[in-house]
């Protein structure tokens, strides 16, 4: 009975949710409707990353490069092949979760400190891959498509595709797959499968001896991450109307990913997409809103007004949330709802037995 | 043959580098179990101290002696202000904590050097040798040089003396150690600092030796081999950082020399080379093999 509530409170919570952010495209411009976009493909990809670093301990910091095999296979099929942006995704996905498998199973032998290292080295060796094998105008690997490949398809309804904005399009199709992310998340977890992936993170050998194909396990959750960061991806090409990799943008998306899992919470459901959107929300205010709310002289206005001072503002802001919550938003909700239940049903003093 | 040795000797320079680096990362891996992101970006700064002492007018090798010695005390710093208070926490809230060192540290030294390309005198002359067609550089010959005194030195030091025994000791069990009477608090500022110093030490002479323009991306690429280094070698072994460092370095400068096709991503074989060692030895070429009873 309390369950079927619990779950019937859920369920109508995310209904909320949902027609909320559905709104924003009507209540925001275009800049601020992208910029919840992206929150939004950070998420899908922070989801993915979660399940595997959170909840079967395969620390990954190469998840950039499964998101760029994403946002490559649709722009290059949009762009030179025509093709409208679902569809690619029929490509795209089944693509980076192969990607996956194959990085998942040389990914059995390596453990813990040294996977990290490993999927760090794609990150920073996917860069040079698509120099050396996407090849388009100008001798560069960035794709970036025409205005008019990014216009949704005609059965799209106009009233969620103004004219002239594409960037509804881009972001009700990144909420589209937020809304199938988080379902598909949570049918996992609750699975088989998503005990299995905590059974095998705890406790390898013991896992083993129950019956659980540990390498099965490892690899299936090394692809279905690989098939999330894939799709955001291609959910980013639309947002940033092209697809591009140098070194430092791989590795910076694979450290927000990772960021926005642990900032989050590692291990829960909800956490990294709060997480994302709390990397992306930040980063966004100490570049544009921080600056125009400091004295206007002195020291501290000149180091925050420069542009090159940002990611020192995130880096400490970072270190400081992970001082205070370790266990990252929903951790830090959950202790103090434990707290706050313990204060409103304080025990009553025992009667004294003699 | 000549074109191959050449070859081999310019990978073994630099090698020297990737080598220094990752003993740095070894060292603080061994005493606080963390993989430090930041060691580029720590190396980094210390660099631009480096060059800020040598555009005052003070010779090269004497500002990168005083750059260590600001930076041993930096990063000594670092340890007991951000790390310390996070020292128990998950070995991912570390990862993330150094990660957060690793963007402000690269910010910071943007904004207080400037972003424009700084360029390191020459801090000896370019001669060059040719022993039997092989080409030494000086480069070379320093590099090698000052890594062999290096490891010298951290091989007395480790092994030869008191503090150098508490700090092996705070390594191999911290508990212990404290039981013991060891303070290992300042022993781990101790290997923080030490560290920080031979990234110094890396750093500078990297931007030294072949003269690439200093910039805020200077370390990255050097911090990746030094990772794929200290991996190959084993991260908890000294030695395996030394020989990881110049393994890299060579296969690297062959790699460049003979597959033309994969110049442009002559990181791929080094890559190549850690996943297969770590396909057959998980924990590296000198790395303790962890035993797990269950």
């Amino acid at each position: 009975m309390a369950r079927t509530s619990r779950f019937a409170t859920g369920l109508a919570a995310a209904a909320i949710v949902v027609v909320l952010l559905s709104l924003i495209p009507h209540i925001y411009g275009r800049t601020n409707t992208l910029l919840w976009a992206q929150a939004l493909y950070i998420g899908i990809a922070a989801m993915g990353l979660n399940l595997l670093t959170g909840y079967n301990g395969q620390v990954s910091i190469g998840h950039g490069a499964f998101f760029g095999v994403g946002a490559y296979t649709t722009a290059l099929l949009m762009q030179q092949h025509g093709w409208q942006f679902l569809p690619t995704l029929a490509v795209a996905a089944p693509l980076c979760f192969l990607v996956g498998v194959a990085v998942g199973f040389p990914a059995l032998r390596v453990k813990g400190l040294y996977l990290a290292l490993v999927t760090l080295g794609l990150a920073v060796l996917f860069p040079d891959l698509t120099k050396h094998y996407v090849h388009v105008t100008g001798g560069t690997n960035l794709v970036s498509l025409d205005a008019d490949k990014l216009s949704p398809p005609a059965w799209v309804p106009t009233s969620v595709s103004a004219i002239g904005r594409d960037d509804q399009w881009a972001y009700y199709c990144a909420l589209a797959f937020v809304v199938v992310g988080l379902i598909g998340m949570l049918l996992m977890v609750r699975s088989r499968f998503g005990r299995a992936l905590i059974a095998v993170r705890d406790h390898e050998p013991a896992a083993e001896t129950v019956g659980i194909n540990i390498s099965q396990v490892k690899v299936l959750a090394f692809a279905v991450s690989a098939l999330y960061a894939g799709i955001a991806g291609s959910c980013s090409v639309l947002v940033l109307t092209q697809a591009s990799a140098d070194k430092v943008q791989t590795f910076q998306l694979s450290i927000e990913f990772l960021v926005a899992v642990v900032i989050g919470g590692t291990a829960t459901v909800i956490g990294p997409l709060l997480g994302a959107g709390l990397v992306v929300f930040v980063q966004n205010w100490i570049s544009n809103t921080l600056p125009k709310h400091v004295p206007s002289s002195g020291i501290v206005s000149r180091v925050l007004t420069n542009k090159a001072s940002a990611p020192a503002v995130f880096g400490i802001l970072l270190i400081l949330f992970v001082l205070v919550l370790p266990d990252g938003l929903i951790g830090g909700l959950r202790r103090l709802k434990a707290r706050s239940g313990r204060m409103l049903r304080r025990p009553r003093p025992a009667p004294a037995t003699t | 043959m000549s074109l191959f040795l050449t070859q081999v000797m310019n990978g073994i320079g630099n090698g020297a580098v990737y080598a220094s680096l990752a003993l740095a990362l070894v060292l603080i891996f061994k005493t606080t179990g963390i993989l430090n992101f930041a060691q580029g970006e720590m190396a980094l700064y210390s660099t631009y101290l480096t060059w800020y002492f040598a555009d005052r007018g003070l010779s090269v090798w004497v500002a990168i002696v005083v750059s260590m010695a600001i930076s041993f005390v930096l990063g000594a710093g670092i340890e007991r202000v951000v790390i310390r208070p996070v020292e128990q926490a998950s070995p991912l809230v570390l990862v993330i904590v150094t990660i957060g060192l690793f963007l402000a540290i690269n910010s910071i030294a943007q904004v207080q050097f400037g972003s424009e390309a700084k360029h390191l005198p020459r801090a000896y002359p370019d001669n060059t040798w040719h022993p039997g067609n092989v080409l030494i550089s000086a480069d070379t010959l320093v590099l090698v040089g000052v890594l062999a005194l290096e490891c010298g030195l951290l091989y007395l030091l480790l092994q030869r003396t008191k503090l150098g025994l508490a700090v092996r000791s705070v390594a191999s069990n911290t508990e212990s150690s404290r039981l013991l009477g060891v303070p290992v608090g300042r022993i781990l500022m101790f290997g923080w600092g030490l560290s920080a110093a031979l990234g110094a030490l890396a750093g500078s002479l990297a931007v030294a030796a072949s003269q690439p323009a200093l910039t805020a991306a200077s370390m990255q690429s050097i911090l990746f081999f030094a990772f794929a280094a200290a991996a190959l070698g084993g991260f908890d072994s000294t030695v395996g950082a030394v020989v990881g460092g110049l393994i890299v370095g060579v296969v690297q400068s062959l790699t460049t020399q003979y597959f033309k096709s994969l110049s442009d991503i002559v990181l791929v074989v080094p890559f190549a080379l850690i996943l297969v060692v770590l396909m057959f030895r998980p924990s590296g070429l000198f790395g303790t093999t962890r035993v797990e009873r269950v």
